[in-house]
């Protein structure tokens, strides 16, 4: 069963535009790992989608990461993955950024709180 | 009646019969307790969802605040999101799980657990650093506040998905298990009572036969009776043999 292994997730990771991901690294959760491996992803308008693809699902993989932010307009470019992921750890998380306030009807997790209330 | 629904394979016998009422017992007993399981899960889970709505609508509040005070470094320090990035290396912020348990079930709860110091000792060291400071503060608010979230979400989607097996064990219960336990039930009590009328039937044409047959002796018995005078010396007519020791031989030589 996925709760396991919880004992050692501790890491939080984001995936976020550059404000975000400079915010969160102020507040302390950047991490690089022995083999260079970092926790969070700085991503732009000229990052090529399946190099987000690929690093969610690295993030998603990974063992030591309790939570998993993402921009929820980032989230928006990868929607298929992300409303796929149904795990519960690492726990995912969309976060609005400063440019795209909050929409909760995109919310993947509220979609289906939404659901269960049958609004 | 029986033999309308699917029933389980067995021998109709009395034994069988008890150990499937026993198994009934045991189903019904199941039924009632997972029933009393889904429900206290379906309480915390209302519980949980209502709080997740709530702490979803206060994240985006906490984290536009977060960005106004990241909006106030960048005017006061100029770009730092590249230095930033480039300083961080461990984690001083990070989250423990703790489980918390609901009736039978294991949820994780994040918390926050933060060790003091960071890397970023000598930003905004030539400017802006009461502004850096303030907004590590701020966006540390802001993840705390995100990792409360994600523990309530976490518990979310386990919640769900437990709601959901038990659901299905329930029902199974309900419409598969009880009723089939109850067809063969009734399938077993048919069929002995069944038995017991063969066997009853069987019974009585045994009697009957039982019945003709000394009727018939008696019947015979009293022709016999009737017969007795007439028929008693005929054996002496038709007995040929006689006593072959008596009589005397006038072949024999000896």
């Amino acid at each position: 069963m996925a709760t396991t292994s919880f004992k050692d997730r501790n890491l939080l990771a984001v995936i976020g535009d550059e404000d975000t991901i400079t915010g969160m690294l102020l507040a302390g959760i950047g991490n690089i790992s022995q083999n260079q491996k970092r926790n969070f992803l700085v991503v732009d308008s000229k990052t090529p989608i399946p190099h987000i693809e690929s690093i969610f699902e690295e993030f998603t993989e990974r063992k030591d990461i309790a939570i998993l932010l993402i921009n929820q307009h980032i989230a928006e470019k990868i929607r298929p993955t992300v409303d796929k992921y149904e795990r519960a750890f690492p726990a995912l998380l969309e976060i609005p950024s400063k440019d795209h306030p909050y929409d909760p009807a995109k919310d993947s997790v509220l979609k289906r709180v939404q659901k269960l209330f049958g609004e | 009646m029986s033999g309308t629904g699917p029933r389980e394979n067995i021998f109709p016998t009395r034994m069988a019969l008890t150990n499937t009422k026993l198994r009934l017992k045991g189903a019904q007993t199941g039924h009632s307790l997972l029933a009393k399981k889904r429900d206290a899960l379906t309480t915390r889970f209302r519980a949980i969802l209502r709080k997740v709505d709530e702490a979803k609508r206060k994240m985006g509040r906490v984290m536009q605040l977060a960005s106004f005070s990241l909006a106030e470094v960048t005017y006061a320090t100029g770009d730092i999101s590249y230095l930033v990035q480039e300083q961080a290396k461990s984690a001083s912020f990070k989250v423990k799980a703790k489980q918390e348990n609901v009736s039978g079930v294991v949820l994780p709860a994040f918390e926050v657990d933060r060790v003091p110091g960071t890397d970023f000792n000598l930003t905004g060291l030539g400017r802006g650093g009461q502004q850096v400071l303030r907004a590590k503060e701020v966006y540390a608010k802001a993840v705390e506040t995100l990792v409360e979230l994600a523990s309530l979400q976490t518990a979310f989607m386990i919640l769900d998905e437990v709601i959901r097996a038990t659901n299905r064990r329930v029902n199974a219960i309900e419409h598969v298990v009880i009723p089939r336990l109850d067809n063969t039930i009734k399938y077993i009590l048919s069929e002995l009572d069944e038995m017991d009328r063969e066997e009853f039937f069987r019974l009585k044409k045994v009697q009957g036969k039982k019945k003709r047959d000394t009727e018939a002796a008696e019947a015979q018995r009293k022709l016999l009776e009737q017969s007795e005078d007439v028929t008693s010396f005929i054996p002496e007519i038709e007995g040929g043999g006689g006593d072959l020791l008596s009589s005397k031989d006038e072949d024999i030589i000896f």
